[in-house]
């Protein structure tokens, strides 16, 4: 890894620092919509979401899955269906999707582990290609024409979403839960065992960890919190399509979590709406998205492998003349992926 | 003429060679995968692109140079082969000392890469590549066409040429000992670095000569090797990469049971190779010619 491997005991303090960032970050995020058409920050958050619960997996346990598109799309097909077809509530609409990832990322999970490193990104991108083939045929997801038109119904038979003010109030509370549920496991003893399995398998394998089993945990919780965010993308934008279960989206959110860094509390937030953004403001110029994506992957292995957070951490900790093991937890932890 | 469980025996065949053919690509390809993983614990994400960009090589020789099928064949792998060792001094070679997922992460960028400026250029309907042997032969119960058995009969060659240089030869015991301890080979005054940026670019021709193979057979188009690497990938975790025979057996192999899925099960076609991939997960998690660690 690129630079001296960092120790993850945080500093005191330091964990009240990144919380202290994220409050900060949600009073920003409150007042966003006044200056930043919502349709776009929401599309912002569920990307964020995605890749932070990708980054719950590579960042914190070492294990890079090509795959977390099957997790994000197919729940957005659950999500659509049981909500246009079934006449379900959103939440419940959202929950469903977030269940159904849930129980695909344990059988994908309990697949993938068997094997390491590189062949474990081979079975995750082959597992989510199989889910492609499978929406592409199956009935309920519509073919090449996907869900449409999937009806924002009142949240809870109370709350009148159709605004896309109101909705992003409520795609912001899901963002929240999410980005604190990972936050929390990353900080607790569980979190402490998955980095041991990052930095030294074989070592917490001998410490007596039951090495599979926190591998398989924390592969389903990434996968349902990627379900969580399909889902919710499938109610702001009433559309679940093929497009969210390519292989292409997979990398996306590997690109994502790369750039804003991985490893980093904030990094996969930052990335998304870097990516989003980018693809936003190109979207005119066609085939040069893909390219400018593809320079971007090779620039960040090349140049800044620690990513946008990940670098102005470690900016910042050489400012404060500390050792370079000293950033704030948050992020200066490298990511030491599994061989 | 007989029918076989209801099957007619031209179609039967007819996929059965298709499956083959199939197989010969995947055999070249996940051979090509394993000879770079083996020496540089590099999976090669941009492999599909340099399979794409040996169908384009042939198109563009026969295009613009006039030079035909026979010559590209030979040309195309050399030029993209040597494509191949430039990315690999200027990219890949910087990657070496970090963990190896960087690699896969780096090629997939250049993947994206090339495969947008392709796109870029020449669209995505595809080109058409004039069969360089038309007409073929009735053997009684199928026609095969001249070329398809070509096809065959040339990957299979290529594949046990590489195996017989791998395991057989001189070159290849150094490219073995490299591949266990580069350190011990290189104090034995063997230059490893530059074994290992020809063995990518041998690597990358493997691919670059199966493109130029595929280019009469489905029409040359930039998205070609996209979707064909993840079967690859999916190739490879069955095979395990530590066998030479064992990637071609394994390639040719799915080839056919793919071939055959599309006669009796046609639904599950696309995904059978994944279905493989599972179940050979759950039983024997190394792969089928995989050594357990």
């Amino acid at each position: 890894m690129p630079s001296a491997p960092v120790p993850s005991a945080p500093m005191p303090g330091s964990r009240n620092r990144s919380l202290q960032a994220f409050a900060a970050l949600l009073l920003l995020l409150l007042a966003a919509p006044l200056a930043i058409y919502p349709v776009f920050l929401m599309n912002v958050l569920c990307f964020a979401l995605f890749a932070c619960a990708f980054n719950l997996l590579v960042g914190y346990v070492g294990l890079l899955s090509f795959g977390h598109a099957m997790f994000f799309g197919f729940a957005a097909y659950v999500c659509g269906h049981v909500v246009k077809q079934w006449g379900w509530e959103p939440f419940a609409g959202i929950l469903a999707g977030t269940a159904v990832a849930a129980a695909l990322g344990f059988v994908a999970g309990a697949l993938a582990i068997r094997r390491q490193g590189i062949y474990f990104a081979m079975v995750t991108l082959a597992l989510s290609q199989m889910v492609f083939f499978f929406c592409l045929q199956a009935k309920f997801t519509g073919g090449e024409d996907g869900i449409q038109a999937i009806p924002r119904r009142p949240l809870l038979g109370l709350i009148d979403i159709r605004d896309d003010f109101v909705l992003y109030y409520v795609v912001l509370l899901i963002f929240s839960a999410g980005f604190l549920t990972i936050y929390r496991t990353i900080h607790s003893p569980f979190g402490q065992v998955l980095k041991a399995i990052r930095e030294n398998e074989a070592r917490a394998t001998s410490l007596g960890y039951a090495v599979d089993r926190f591998k398989l945990i924390a592969f389903v919780l990434s996968a349902a919190l990627a379900g969580l965010a399909g889902a919710t993308k499938a109610i702001v934008f009433q559309l679940a399509s093929l497009t969210d279960v390519t292989w292409q989206m997979s990398g996306e959110v590997v690109l994502m979590t790369l750039v804003g860094g991985m490893g980093t509390v904030f990094g996969p937030i930052v990335g998304a709406a870097f990516i989003v953004a980018m693809q936003n403001y190109l979207s005119g110029f066609g085939e040069w998205v893909l390219v400018i994506q593809g320079a971007i992957f090779v620039a960040t292995v090349l140049l800044f492998r620690r990513g946008i957070v990940g670098e102005l951490l470690a900016l910042a900790s050489r400012a404060r003349g500390d050792a370079p093991s000293q950033g704030a937890d948050i992020a200066a932890e490298e990511v030491k992926p599994a061989e | 003429m007989f029918e076989l469980i209801g099957v007619p025996p031209q179609a039967l065949f007819g996929q059965l060679l298709l499956g083959l053919i199939n197989g010969a690509f995947y055999a070249l390809l996940s051979l090509g995968l394993a000879v770079i993983f083996g020496l540089m614990n590099v999976i090669n994400f941009t492999h599909g692109a340099q399979y794409m960009m040996g169908a384009f090589c042939a198109w563009m020789l026969l295009t613009f140079a006039g030079i035909p099928y026979w010559g590209a064949l030979v040309l195309a792998p050399i030029i993209i082969g040597a494509f191949g060792i430039v990315i690999e001094r200027l990219f890949i070679s910087r990657l070496y000392h970090l963990d190896h997922l960087y690699g896969l992460l780096l090629t997939f960028g250049l993947a994206l890469i090339i495969e947008g400026l392709f796109r870029r250029q020449f669209g995505s309907s595809g080109l058409p590549y004039a069969n360089p042997i038309p007409g073929g032969t009735n053997l009684g119960f199928m026609f095969l066409p001249w070329y398809r058995a070509w096809v065959i009969v040339f990957s299979l060659t290529v594949c046990l040429a590489t195996w017989f240089m791998i395991e057989r030869t001189q070159l290849g015991s150094y490219l073995r000992a490299a591949t266990e301890r580069p350190d011990l080979v290189q104090a034995f005054g063997i230059n490893v670095p530059r074994m290992v940026t020809l063995t990518y670019g041998f690597g990358v021709g493997l691919a670059a000569l199966a493109g130029v193979l595929a280019a009469p057979i489905y029409s040359v188009n930039p998205i070609m090797g996209a979707n064909l690497i993840v079967v690859v990938f999916a190739v490879v975790v069955i095979g395990g990469m530590g066998s030479i025979l064992g990637s071609i057996l394994t390639g040719f192999g799915l080839g056919v049971i793919e071939g055959l899925t599309k006669v009796f099960y046609p639904e599950a076609s696309n995904t059978v190779i994944f279905i493989i991939m599972t179940v050979v997960l759950m039983l024997r998690p190394q792969g089928l010619f995989g050594t357990p660690k």
